[in-house]
């Protein structure tokens, strides 16, 4: 009888304690996504209000203008020149990077090395490959630059390439190779219009997800492209950029520029969670 | 069409074939040869400063640039401290997360709660950071701090924890915000890491009557204790290597002045962010640069770490299959 008693107690008590855990469990999950809604509902009430038509036609202002004055444009013009420059040189150089990896030889020494190193590359701190591009471009030139800046934007944009390319190329099914080999077809076509087309959509998902990646990257232009306050048409000298903007003007005491800061936090939040979801989407309807 | 008839078809395939290769083969062996660089040129520019501080530097408690006599102490010590803090907080919340969309979840509703973890993943850190000094810092500050220090100012121990001005900026908000950013890197591996775990012996353990956390606490997590260190590892690199979450709340000063971590600090990015473009080309330069190596080395010891554990726990995976 004691004995039952025992037991039944011993039994409530792991029944508590699963119940104390999945609670807890529940409550982490309510802790991780309330944080999201915090930021984004901060983000979206305070940017919102700063949006207005300057916002993407004037420059940035001096400071202690009153609020609406000024906007982001030339950060808004520096921020794409480079993001689009760092993609038009990251991305072929990552997709074919990811051709070797599952193409040729995937398992020899020199890819599982290139593969290691890739995988610390993507997440190694930001802020070291813009002292890298430091020391190679900005002190051989002895300027900052927007070139300095769309290539450490790259360097940044070459490993998600990398990683994504490859996993895309070896879910591709083996047979479909063979097939076209037997064809007679050579490797480089085999690749290029068989394996590499049938993963197409997962390679686009790769970009984007790097093209959002470097969208809101600070760290890395701090000392290469610096900023400027100016609107420029080249890249050959110090160029504004969104980031570093947002940066200077939330740190500084001036009303209208915290206020212009939000906005383009409220931008880059948005454009970043749009190219995500969108690389998702397209992600999914290429695996169903 | 017989091999026989086009030679010269043939052959310039076999050229392009060989181009081919070759370019896939040079843009692969650019990901090596950039890590090559990275560490060189960090080198070559920290060399002055290794010269002139030598080992001493990591422990010099010292930043002074007009008098030229750095030592990385103070960086170091916020950036180690800031990341402990951020793993201490993220990883028990991250372990929940795991286990309530691996185990708990409806299944209509764990791809949305996923992905919205995954999303906030995807948050540029820049945002993170506006926020923490713009919304968090003051609530942090009235709600937090300054309970805090009126419970338990005058304290022996924890009185000295809990010292300096309450504004919500320093070592402990700039923790928080980064354990907020790595609760999803953490998250997401340790469910991906979770789901490895064959059903059978999930269901061979709830079969003898096991409760869901048992099953979770002794069958899931011995089966994947590599693959979650490895993703514990993930996070900590990420927290060292954060820049901008860091710099815009964790105050930039200099000085070791007490362990409060309600104190305004610096951590090796936030320097480095703060300093770098305005750093005199010199001893300060190098000295920044040599902080720069110092952070580059332990990240890359810690992402070599979770690397590997998360190598191992799929080539045992791989054995079982």
């Amino acid at each position: 009888m004691k004995n039952d008693s025992a037991r039944m107690a011993h039994f409530l008590r792991r029944k508590r304690t699963n119940r104390v855990a999945l609670a807890l469990a529940f409550a982490a999950m309510l802790f991780g996504t309330f944080w999201l809604a915090w930021i984004l509902w901060e983000t979206l009430r305070l940017g919102f209000e700063s949006l207005s038509l300057s916002f993407l036609t004037e420059n940035t202002p001096p400071p202690n203008e009153p609020p609406g004055a000024g906007g982001l444009a030339n950060a808004i013009r520096g921020s794409l020149a480079m993001v689009a420059l760092a993609t038009f040189i990251g991305a072929p150089v990552g997709i074919l990077s990811g051709i070797y990896l599952a193409e040729y030889r995937p398992q020899g020494w020199l890819a599982v090395t290139i593969r290691f190193v890739n995988d610390l590359l993507l997440s190694a701190p930001s802020i070291i490959i813009g002292l890298f591009v430091y020391a190679v471009i900005v002190v051989r030139f002895q300027q900052f630059s927007g070139w300095a800046g769309a290539a450490a934007l790259s360097l940044i944009v070459i490993p998600v390439v990398i990683r994504t390319t490859e996993n895309m190329l070896a879910l591709i099914p083996s047979g479909l190779r063979e097939a076209a080999y037997a064809l007679g077809a050579p490797k480089w076509r085999v690749i290029l219009q068989i394996t590499l087309a049938a993963a197409r959509a997962g390679v686009i998902t790769g970009i984007l997800l790097a093209v959002a990646r470097i969208c809101g990257e600070t760290a890395p232009l701090l000392f290469t492209a610096l900023n400027n306050q100016f609107w420029t048409t080249g890249l050959s000298g110090p160029t504004a950029n969104l980031p570093v903007t947002i940066l200077q003007f939330a740190m500084s005491p001036y009303e209208n520029w915290q206020h212009l800061a939000w906005g383009g936090v409220f931008l880059i939040t948005l454009i970043v969670l749009g190219l995500n979801i969108l690389a998702r989407t397209l992600s999914r309807d290429a695996s169903s | 069409m017989s091999a026989f008839a086009e030679p010269r078809r043939l052959w310039s395939n076999a050229l392009a074939d060989r181009l081919f290769g070759g370019l896939a083969r040079g843009a692969a062996l650019l990901t090596l040869a950039s890590l090559a660089g990275i560490i060189l040129s960090l080198i070559i520019g920290a060399w002055p400063a290794i010269r002139e501080f030598g080992p001493g530097f990591l422990v010099h408690n010292a930043w002074d640039p007009v008098r030229e006599d750095f030592g990385g102490l103070v960086m170091i010590y916020g950036t180690l401290m800031t990341s402990a803090i951020a793993l201490l907080i993220a990883t028990p919340v991250s372990f929940g997360i795991a286990l309530f969309l691996t185990e708990l979840a409806p299944a209509w509703l764990k791809r949305p709660l996923g992905t919205a973890i995954e999303l906030l993943a995807a948050v540029p850190s820049i945002v993170y950071g506006m926020w923490g000094l713009m919304v968090f810092g003051p609530v942090l500050a009235r709600y937090v701090q300054q309970p805090l220090q009126a419970l338990l100012g005058g304290a022996p121990m924890l009185g000295a924890l809990v010292s300096g001005p309450p504004v919500g900026i320093g070592i402990l908000s700039a923790g928080i915000i980064l354990s907020i950013m790595i609760i999803p890197f953490i998250a997401s591996v340790m469910r991906d890491v979770f789901a490895v775990t064959p059903p059978l012996l999930k269901e061979s353990a709830y079969g003898l009557g096991a409760t869901t956390w048992e099953v979770v606490w002794r069958v899931v997590l011995p089966y994947t204790k590599t693959g979650v260190l490895g993703g514990i590892m993930l996070g900590l690199g990420r927290a060292l290597g954060e820049t901008m979450a860091v710099t815009f709340v964790i105050g930039n000063m200099n000085q070791l002045g007490s362990l409060s971590l309600f104190e305004a600090a610096n951590s090796i990015t936030s320097a480095l962010a703060n300093e770098f473009a305005e750093a005199a080309p010199g001893l300060h330069q190098a000295a920044l640069i040599y902080l720069g190596l110092v952070l580059f080395l332990i990240t890359f010891t810690v992402l070599v770490c979770s690397r590997l554990l998360l190598l191992r726990l799929q080539r045992n995976e791989g054995k079982r299959a």
